[in-house]
Formats: C-alpha cells, sequence, structure tokens
C-alpha cells in the first residue's frame, strides 16, 4: 500500500502511529462535551423535570442509573465487536480498544447496580432483591471482572489481547442466555410483586433528562477510552522509531520550557 | 478421524484411572461440600428437602470447577498439548476427547453418588432420576464451557480463582435449570421444559466449545 492510498482509506486510522495524535485531539472535545451534557441533563432531572406522583422524588436517580444500566451493555456490546475486529483482522489496536473499554464499562456497571440499591431501599424496602434484571445487570460485572483480571493476569501481550477476545465474546454469546435464564428463574420463583417494567407514562422533560444523560455517558466514555488508549499504545509501541521520535521530542519541549 | 478421538479419549482414561487419587478426592470434595450445608442452615428436615436440589447442585458444580484445572495442565506440563497441537488432526477433535474423558472421569462419578446424598437431605423419592437426569445433562455442559476457562488460563498464576471468576458466570443458567427441573418435578409442574433447556445448552456447548477451546489452547501455548 503507497502512503497516499494509506491516506485516503479510513483504515489508516487502525495504525497506532496515525490514531495515537487522533485520540489526543478528540478527547478534550469529547469531555467538554461530557461536561456540558452532565451539566444539562442533571438541571432537566434535578430542577426542571416534575417530581413523580407515585415515587416522589426519589425517582430522580433514574437520570444516572438508567444511562448507566444501558451504557454498561453497550460497552460489553463494543468490546466484544472490538474483540471479534481484533481476531479477524489481527489488529492491534482493535485489541487495545477493548481493553480500555472494559474498567469504563464495569465502572458503570457498578454505579447502575449501586444507584438502583439507593433507589430500592426507599422504594421496594430493600437495598437488593433477585429481580431479573438486578442478577443479570450483577452477572455482567462478573464478566467485565473476569475479563480485566485475565487481561491484567497474563504478562505477554499478545497472549492477553487474544485471551481476553476469546472470553470477550464466549460472555457476549452468553450473555442473552444469562438474562433469560434469569428472567425464567426469577419468574418461577416469586409472582411479579416487583415490577420495573411497570413505569408510569413518563413527562417529556423526564424522558429528555434521561436521553440528555445518556448522551453524557457516551462522550464520557468516549473520551475516557481515547484518554486511556494513548498510554496502552504508547507502552505497546515503545520499541518503535515513531514513538521514539515522539517521546524525543516530548522531552525537549519540557526541557525548553524549563 | 474416529481412531484419534479414540485413542486421545482411552489415552486420558487410562491416566483417570493410573491416578485413582484424584477422583477420588474430586468426589470427597463432592459429599463434603453437600454435608456442610446442614450445619451451616441447621437440621431442620423440611428446610433440608427444600435447598436439597439446589445443594447437590451447587456442590457438583464446584466439584467440577476445582478439578477443572487438571483437564490440560498435566499435558501442558509435559510438552504433550504441544505435540498435539503440532499434530495434523484436527484440534477439535481431540479437545472433544479430551473434555469427554475428563466428564466420564470426574463428572460421571458426581452424578452417580448424588442420588445416595439427596436421601441425605431427605429430597422426595420422586425427584432422584430428575436429578440424575439433569446432572447428566448439565455436568458435561460444565465440563465444556469449564475447558475453554481452563485453556485460557493455562500456566498462569493464580490461574485457579481466574479460572473461577472467568466460568461461573457462565455456569450460572445451568445451575438454573438444573437444580430448576427437580423443583419443577416435585413441584408437579413437570421438569421436561426445564430438561429440554438443558440438553438444548449441551448441544450449543457442544457445537461451540470445542473450537473455543481449541483457539485458546493455541493462544495459550503459542
Amino acid at each position: 500500500m503507497t502512503p497516499s492510498d494509506r491516506g485516503r482509506s479510513l483504515f489508516r486510522f487502525a495504525a497506532p502511529q496515525v490514531f495515537y495524535p487522533l485520540a489526543g485531539r478528540l478527547a478534550p472535545w469529547f469531555a467538554a462535551l461530557a461536561a456540558v451534557l452532565t451539566l444539562a441533563g442533571l438541571w432537566l432531572g434535578f430542577f426542571v423535570a416534575p417530581t413523580d406522583a407515585t415515587q416522589g422524588e426519589v425517582y430522580r436517580v433514574i437520570f444516572i442509573h438508567v444511562p448507566a444500566a444501558w451504557m454498561s451493555m453497550f460497552i460489553y456490546l463494543i468490546m466484544a465487536f472490538w474483540a471479534a475486529v481484533g481476531l479477524v483482522m489481527n489488529t492491534r489496536l482493535s485489541f487495545i480498544m477493548s481493553q480500555a473499554l472494559a474498567p469504563t464499562g464495569a465502572m458503570f456497571c457498578f454505579v447502575a447496580l449501586w444507584t438502583g440499591a439507593l433507589w430500592g431501599k426507599p422504594t421496594w424496602g430493600a437495598y437488593w432483591v433477585w429481580d431479573a434484571r438486578l442478577t443479570s445487570q450483577l452477572l455482567l460485572l462478573f464478566l467485565y471482572l473476569g475479563f480485566i483480571a485475565l487481561t491484567r493476569a497474563i504478562e505477554d501481550p499478545r497472549r492477553a489481547d487474544r485471551a481476553g477476545a476469546i472470553i470477550a465474546l464466549v460472555g457476549a454469546v452468553n450473555v442473552p442466555i444469562i438474562y433469560f435464564s434469569v428472567q425464567w428463574w426469577n419468574t418461577l420463583h416469586q409472582g411479579a410483586s416487583v415490577s420495573l417494567t411497570k413505569a408510569p407514562s413518563m413527562a417529556t422533560t423526564m424522558l429528555a433528562g434521561m436521553l440528555v444523560m445518556a448522551l453524557a455517558a457516551w462522550a464520557y466514555t468516549i473520551a475516557v477510552v481515547l484518554w486511556r488508549v494513548r498510554p496502552m499504545i504508547l507502552e505497546r509501541e515503545r520499541h518503535t522509531e515513531w514513538v521514539g521520535a515522539l517521546l524525543d521530542q516530548e522531552s525537549t519541549e519540557r526541557g525548553g520550557r524549563a | 478421524m474416529l481412531s484419534t478421538f479414540l485413542a486421545v479419549l482411552r489415552r486420558d482414561l487410562l491416566l483417570a484411572w493410573r491416578g485413582r487419587a484424584d477422583v477420588l478426592v474430586t468426589l470427597a470434595f463432592f459429599i463434603i461440600v453437600v454435608c456442610l450445608f446442614p450445619f451451616g442452615v441447621g437440621a431442620e428436615p423440611n428446610l433440608l428437602r427444600a435447598i436439597a436440589p439446589g445443594v447437590l447442585w451447587v456442590a457438583a458444580l464446584l466439584a467440577c470447577l476445582l478439578s477443572l484445572h487438571r483437564l490440560f495442565a498435566q499435558d501442558h506440563v509435559d510438552g504433550t498439548l504441544e505435540q498435539l497441537l503440532l499434530s495434523s488432526e484436527s484440534a477439535v477433535l481431540w479437545v472433544g476427547a479430551k473434555v469427554l474423558a475428563f466428564w466420564l472421569s470426574t463428572g460421571l462419578p458426581v452424578v452417580a453418588v448424588a442420588p445416595a446424598l439427596a436421601l441425605l437431605l431427605d429430597l422426595e423419592q420422586g425427584g432422584l432420576p430428575v436429578l440424575v437426569l439433569s446432572l447428566t445433562l448439565g455436568t458435561p455442559t460444565l465440563a465444556l464451557l469449564g475447558a475453554v476457562g481452563a485453556a485460557l488460563t493455562l500456566g498462569l498464576r493464580g490461574g485457579g480463582m481466574l479460572l473461577a471468576l472467568l466460568v461461573l458466570p457462565l455456569f450460572v443458567p445451568v445451575l438454573i435449570f438444573g437444580a430448576g427441573a427437580v423443583e419443577a418435578e416435585l413441584s408437579g409442574t413437570g421438569a421436561a421444559a426445564h430438561l429440554l433447556l438443558l440438553g438444548g445448552g449441551l448441544a450449543g456447548a457442544l457445537a461451540l466449545a470445542p473450537w473455543a477451546c481449541a483457539a485458546a489452547l493455541r493462544i495459550s501455548t503459542e
């Protein structure tokens, strides 16, 4: 492939060398977007949206809870997607992406469980019930932790990449099975004493607040992942010429300033 | 093709037979874990009867988990695994043979002992055939899923705990339908749906897990 071909194709961003500066340029923009959207979303949720008729003020936790729960599931899919791309196309950056996504996914999973517990205590009278959704969310957290633990436990990065990719894909195949089995187990055991699906029709400001917060969660995830990818790229590519040149340049800049 | 399968199966079963102590330790672990529950929750017969299917299933699952590391570890240490991977035979084939030998040497004894232990917990006699059937369908699925985890964690430090973290979430559906089958049978709704789902799970795992396991072994040994 000639340099001009590489310049035109979108695939050129698969090269760590090209992606590294791009990630550095994009990350602050997404971080700023996330901050603005979070402020707007929280303002909509906490001050504009009306008080819920049945649940009172406590329902306002959904502006954090629901976007976090959505995000935790999306991130697992994206993670599995990059893992599959990495295994098929053998691109190093794909593996780095999937590993950079995992901690954020686990964090959102935990936030969803934690805010859910805080909501559950005043509403259901218990921090935790073995509801289908709660249980599958907990198992998703375990899947994230397993992925992170496996990729961290293997020292050889090439093996860590591939082993992590396989467990991410096995997990992705199992997520729907786990979800439906847990749902069935729950309905077999107890009737619908607690229903999350029977939500009263939502005021438009409530929905708007939630969607804005969901977009904020997206922007935050993109920003954090881009930031996390950069040092991972440097670590993996430290033997290459371009990283050496980059580090030399940075050290001379810092020396010039000092 | 079949001869390769049979040769690996025969070799692994022979090794398991020569090292009978390991198999017996797994079995003893299964029995002891089940016997711990009455000490923990109290010897109230009604309570024990109610939790019996779940206890037996969790104990069987843990026994399977704790013996999983034996599946490839020995062959990895003495280099047999590399030789098998280098051979021209399909890796899926001998992985399947190894998992089958593993199940025959650890899963089958657990299935055989389970009805006797069910009597200790005073499980109703009507549930025993379903218990045996659900374990017969479920434990091979556990072995197949666990084999992928065992292959991925081959030779890692702290591999045992890591293996548990990796595979236990994947075991949950099998546990739900396995223990659920016995409870459904005893409550009169019939265990057919649960057993069919367990069989479906086994068919799915049989179709996918050996491939994932073979790929994982290649990654772990390269």
